[in-house]
């Protein structure tokens, strides 16, 4: 199988970590070669964060170049608009419609640019948008967003819900589980 | 059973497996959770040393002692350690000794980009350099392996796409080690006369190092089908070329990079049209191919700057990359990364700047307080440099200027190197100010525990080194403790010791705001309609704050009611939550 890649953005501090276990965990009992490369450290502390998950029957690099990504899930929708480069054609964006105000748009250094999931689209670019803080906060939890995406990216792929709920129960706190459940299926459904 | 794990766990297991005991290190990003990874396996004993130097002689006292040992670090760390690991190459080990480097191409985290296989030449130990995690397991085992049967410590290089990559590995089992000490003056005291008899000792070492590299695994060919050309490559950089050319070209895949071999390097340039050497950083494979007389392309084709990637090895080997995504026309404003909200430092660097006060900075958190719009830091260097950088400034500004200068310093990076500048300057009384910015955690490599916190690696409750208590003990009189918080505290503490003929230090203390402990109060909330839209809570860079039609907003996920703000509003609309 040729490798497929998947790119989750946002800002650091939103979750991607745990959304890039998750899928670990899963393409691992799928039995496929994985490379999931993160960043730590500096850029956490609220600046623009990217992991790149890559998997297929023999993976190398650990990164995910510009023209490569499959899929772009986006935490926010400035952080999809910064990555559109990596993807490929007939690439997809998966992104949540929440804005979060850049240091240099806060201290009016910058503006915020305005529609840019329209912009996307005029340029050809598939994006798929959904109110994932929204669906998080109905499942009980602003910081659900990451299941959320997850659950809306898995309708991309073949793998079955159970095989991703078993991947949920290995990848967060028992008394979360729940939660991360019926996030999981909001963003699945939505 | 597979498992997906990080380089830097890996590297951890391999700890586990290999049966070593005794782990210190210093965090430091990319090389920290290989520590942290290593400190939940109750067979290892794993500290945080103050420092790297500190970290690698204990490291290497204890495989005197006869247990296999450990130190972790990143690259600049091994600046702070080589005074020891250029003479431990002498002495060698007992138990075998292993020190993983980890380099950040591209400085993802760090303050420069010094390539640590220098060090590995320089210091004539052998450097071995895994390429994902399955590698960053075997080696480290192997690495005790040489360790003993060579006499000699053994650098282990990760990088940041290795050390912070999950891959597919293999566990296996631990086997314990031990070996009896024995004294041995010739071999462990490093006078000029043992000395002089060990450095024959540890050429004939690299020697016969260099001719295990001939033929040991780790140093493979993986054949091509087009002889054309013939790729030399280590660690991410052959997985960047695997990527790209497949079995196109045949690759010779170093996994040890210090000593390399002759013999083998040869018969593969002789093998192959044109030799290439694809290496990140700087030249160091390629040089020694050119030590041997042989033609080879390097530096002249591939940067020596910033981390390579796939696209880039595509483009630079001819091999046609695919084509680039969609870019937007629109500007996309940077997300640079920001002081949290309520983090404690903001409080303090709002006040420096207001003052137009030279602040000579360190490493840690609180150097984001050089960003917009604080900007209140004048320089960042390395750890502890900026009690001794404020020292020298103020000394030649003697008497000739207004004394305007501070010294800002971490309390981790204050005990890893911070005091032995302040001991310089009660001893030679300089009028500087240290301000000790007290968050009670080492923060910016993620809340490690350290000297003055109380509690140790493994979160048990240990001996805290107080901080006051310290500096007046190296000879310093004025010793004072604000809350950064209260600006008004903070200022005036700041100005009275500026104008006092005398060294000071000042501990601004509050815990960081990201810590499970710290309690939150409620979100500051805004009367619009009192708002005047002076814009002068902007001004703090919070994360928290911004401008909504017109008047002041307060993101109340974010705020954690520090109320930093709440000071500097002159019409009463920002204030603590539950007033309005």
């Amino acid at each position: 199988m040729e490798t497929k890649n998947i790119m989750i953005v946002g800002v650091g501090g939103q979750g991607s970590l745990l959304a890039s276990k998750l899928l670990g965990r899963l393409l691992l009992t799928k039995g496929y070669d994985i490379k999931v490369s993160e960043v730590h450290g500096m850029s956490q502390r609220g600046g623009s964060v990217v992991t790149y998950v890559r998997f297929g029957d023999k993976v190398y690099s650990p990164v995910i170049d510009k023209g490569e990504a499959d899929y772009i899930v986006s935490f926010e929708l400035l952080e999809a608009a910064r990555w559109t480069e990596y993807l490929r054609k007939g690439g997809r964006i998966i992104t949540s419609l929440q804005k979060i105000n850049p240091m240099p748009v806060i201290t009016g250094a910058a503006l915020y640019p305005e529609d840019l999931d329209k912009k996307m689209e005029a340029r050809g670019i598939i994006v798929d948008q959904l109110d994932a803080l929204t669906l998080a906060e109905q499942a009980g939890s602003a910081k659900a967003v990451n299941i959320v995406l997850m659950g809306h990216l898995s309708r991309s792929f073949d793998f079955t819900l159970d095989e991703w709920m078993d991947a949920i129960e290995k990848s967060v706190p028992a008394k979360f589980l729940e939660l991360n459940k019926k996030a999981f299926l909001l963003g699945r459904e939505a | 059973m597979k498992q997906l794990m990080l380089g830097n766990e890996a590297v951890a297991r391999g700890l586990y497996e290999a049966g070593c005991a005794f782990v210190s290190s210093y965090p430091g990003t990319p090389s920290t959770e290989v520590t942290e990874a290593a400190a939940k396996y109750p067979e290892i004993y794993a500290e945080w040393a103050p420092n790297e130097k500190v970290a690698m002689e204990s490291a290497f006292g204890a495989c005197l002692a006869g247990r296999r040992s450990f130190c972790g670090m990143k690259h600049v760390g091994l600046n702070v350690a080589a005074d020891p690991l250029f003479t431990i190459s002498y002495t060698g080990v007992n138990a075998g000794m292993v020190i993983c480097v980890a380099d950040d191409a591209g400085m993802h985290s760090s303050q420069n980009e010094q390539d640590s296989r220098h060090y590995a030449r320089a210091a004539k130990i052998p450097m071995l350099e895994p390429s994902d995690s399955a590698e960053a397991l075997a080696f480290t085992k192997l690495a005790y392996e040489l360790s003993e049967q060579y006499d000699t410590p053994v650098l282990l290089k990760m990088c940041t796409r290795v050390a912070h990559s999950q891959s597919v590995l293999e566990t296996g089992e631990r086997t314990e080690v031990s070996r009896f000490y024995e004294k041995n003056p010739q071999k462990y005291i490093m006078m000029p006369g043992n000395a002089k008899k060990r450095h024959p000792v540890v050429e004939a070492r690299t020697k016969a190092l260099s001719d295990w590299a001939e033929t040991c695994e780790i140093n493979r060919i993986e054949e091509g089908r087009d002889h054309s050309r013939g790729i030399i490559a280590s660690s991410t950089a052959y997985q960047y070329v695997k990527e790209v050319c497949g079995d196109q070209y045949p690759v010779m895949k170093l996994g040890m990079v210090f000593p390399m071999p002759e013999k083998k390097i040869r018969d593969f340039a002789a093998s192959v049209g044109e030799l290439i050497v694809v290496e990140e950083l700087d030249s160091f494979i390629e040089a020694h191919c050119q030590s041997l007389g042989l033609a080879v392309t390097g530096k002249s084709l591939f940067p020596c700057i910033d981390e390579f990637s796939q696209n880039l090895v595509a483009r630079l080997l001819g091999s046609g990359e695919p084509e680039s995504g969609v870019k937007l026309e629109e500007a996309i404003p940077a997300r640079p990364p920001v002081m949290c909200a309520g983090c404690p430092h903001r409080g303090l660097f709002y006040t420096l700047a207001k003052n137009k006060i030279t602040a000579l900075g360190d490493i840690g958190c609180y150097t984001l307080g050089a960003v917009p719009p604080l900007g209140a830091l004048d320089t960042t260097i390395c750890m502890g440099a900026s009690i001794s950088g404020a020292h020298g400034f103020t000394k030649a500004q003697d008497g000739k200027a207004d004394r305007k200068t501070v010294a800002v310093i971490g309390d981790s990076t204050f005990m890893h190197s911070g005091v032995t500048g302040l001991i310089n300057v009660a001893y030679n009384e300089s009028n500087t100010t240290v301000i000790i910015v007290d968050n009670s955690i080492t923060g910016m490599t993620g809340h490690q525990q350290n000297p003055t916190t109380g509690y140790n690696l493994k979160g048990d409750p240990c001996t805290k080194i107080d901080l006051e208590t310290l500096c007046r003990a190296v000879g310093i009189r004025r010793v004072r403790v604000v809350d950064p918080y209260d600006l008004r505290q903070t200022e005036e503490a700041i100005l009275e010791e500026l104008e006092t003929a005398e060294p000071s230090v000042i501990i601004s203390r509050r815990p960081c705001a990201l810590l499970k402990y710290v309690r939150h109060a409620k979100p500051v909330v805004v009367d619009s309609k009192k708002c005047r839209s002076c814009r002068l809570c902007m001004k703090v860079g919070c994360p928290a704050i911004s401008m909504k039609d017109g008047v002041a907003a307060v993101d109340h996920t974010l705020c954690t009611g520090c109320g930093v703000c709440t000071q500097l509003c002159r019409f009463d609309a920002l204030r603590a939550g539950e007033e309005v």
